[in-house]
C-alpha cells in the first residue's frame, strides 16, 4: 500500500493538472480552497476527481472542514 | 408546439425525439420560473406523444444537471409570509410539481436523462422520473433535504425506493452525502457511464436506439417495469408540509442562503 507521502504527491500533482497549475506548486499544508480557488460546486468536482482517481468513496462529512492537502490525503488512505 | 426557447428552458422535437434542456443560471434551480415552463413543457409533449418515441432531458449549465429546488427564492417568498399562507403556497408547488414529474415518469415514450456535474435534491427526482440515465463520470448524487429539516418533496423517496434497494436509499437520505456516478450506477440508479462531456452525445444516441421499437410494444414494456408509487408520493406530500411548517425549517433555508462555505449542502 502506498504511503502516505506517495499519496499526499499523487493527490498534489493531480490537483495541480486538474486546476492547471504548474507541478510543484502545491504544497502539502497549503489551504486548497485558497490555493485553487475554488467553489462548492468546484469541491464537489475534486471529490469526485479524487474518488475516481483513487477508486474509493469520500463521504462528504469526512471531508467538511479539512483544508489541507496533507489532512486530505490522510482522509484518503483511511480509504484505500 | 415542437420548438420553444423559454427564460429556464428549451425544448425541439425532431425524427420522433424531444430534447429538453434545462438551461437556467446557475443551476437550473426549480422555483416558479422553471416550474412553470416545466409545466408548459408537459403540455406540449403530451401533444406530441402520439409522434415521440423518446425524449433527452439534459442542461446546457455547466454547474450541472440541476441542484434542486431554488431554496433563495422559497425563504424569501416562505418570509414575507404568515404561517397559513406559507403552507398553502408549499404545498400549491408541491402538487404541481408532482403532477409535471409523475407525467413525465409514466410518459408513453422513452426518457432519457443526461446528467453532468451536480444532480441533487430535486435536480436528483427530476432525473429519478428518467427510464434511462446517463451520467457524466464527474456527476455528483444527493438528497440533502434532511440539512433544511424537511425530506426530499419532488419524489424522491418514493421513486428511489421503488428503483433502488433500500439500504443505499437509507444511506443517502440519512447522511446526505453526496455520490459519485460509478457508485451511482454501481447501485442501479445510473444505467451509462459517460467520459466527460460525453453524457449528451450517449443520451442521444440512446434515444435514437429506442425509436427502432414498435410503440406499442415500448409504452407495454414500460408501463410494466415502471410503476408509478401513487400512494406513497401522497404521502410524501403530506410529511414534507408537516415537516415544512416548523419554525426551524425557515431558520434552515436563511442559514443555507447565507452560507457561503464550501460545503452549503452540509449540515
Amino acid at each position: 500500500m502506498p504511503t502516505l507521502e506517495q499519496t499526499t504527491q499523487e493527490v498534489l500533482d493531480l490537483a495541480a493538472r486538474h486546476f492547471k497549475l504548474p507541478a510543484g506548486s502545491l504544497a502539502p499544508e497549503d489551504d486548497f480552497f485558497k490555493k485553487l480557488g475554488i467553489d462548492s460546486l468546484q469541491t464537489l468536482e475534486m471529490l469526485s476527481l479524487l474518488e475516481n482517481h483513487f477508486g474509493i468513496e469520500l463521504p462528504d462529512y469526512e471531508v467538511q472542514g479539512v483544508s489541507d492537502f496533507r489532512t486530505l490525503a490522510e482522509r484518503i488512505q483511511s480509504r484505500r | 408546439m415542437k420548438s420553444f426557447t423559454g427564460k429556464a428552458l428549451r425544448w425541439d422535437w425532431r425524427e420522433g425525439v424531444l430534447e429538453l434542456t434545462l438551461d437556467f443560471p446557475p443551476a437550473n434551480e426549480i422555483g416558479t420560473v422553471m416550474l412553470g415552463e416545466l409545466e408548459q413543457f408537459v403540455a406540449a409533449a403530451k401533444h406530441l406523444a402520439p409522434e415521440t418515441a423518446a425524449c433527452v432531458i439534459a442542461s446546457a449549465q455547466k454547474s450541472g444537471f440541476c441542484a434542486g429546488a431554488n431554496l433563495r427564492e422559497l425563504y424569501e417568498q416562505s418570509a414575507q409570509l404568515n404561517e397559513k399562507a406559507r403552507a398553502e403556497g408549499v404545498r400549491d408547488f408541491l402538487e404541481r410539481i408532482h403532477a409535471v414529474l409523475n407525467w413525465l415518469d409514466e410518459a408513453p415514450f422513452v426518457t432519457v436523462g443526461a446528467v453532468h456535474g451536480v444532480c441533487f435534491g430535486g435536480g436528483l427526482e427530476l432525473a429519478l422520473v428518467c427510464d434511462v440515465l446517463i451520467a457524466d463520470k464527474m456527476a455528483r448524487f444527493a438528497f440533502p433535504e434532511l440539512r433544511l429539516g424537511l425530506i426530499p418533496g419532488f419524489g424522491g423517496i418514493p421513486r428511489l425506493k421503488r428503483d433502488l434497494g433500500n439500504g443505499f436509499v437509507r444511506d443517502l437520505l440519512l447522511t446526505g452525502r453526496s455520490v459519485n456516478a460509478t457508485r451511482a450506477q454501481a447501485v442501479g440508479l445510473v444505467a451509462q457511464l459517460a467520459g466527460e462531456g460525453e453524457a449528451l452525445r450517449i443520451a442521444r444516441a440512446t434515444a435514437a436506439q429506442v425509436t427502432k421499437f414498435d410503440a406499442v410494444t415500448r409504452t407495454a414494456a414500460k408501463k410494466f417495469i415502471k410503476p408509478v408509487p401513487r400512494e406513497e408520493l401522497r404521502r410524501e406530500i403530506e410529511i414534507f408540509c408537516e415537516l415544512f411548517s416548523r419554525p426551524a425549517v425557515l431558520a434552515a433555508l436563511k442559514k443555507f442562503v447565507e452560507d457561503k462555505g464550501p460545503m452549503p449542502y452540509q449540515p
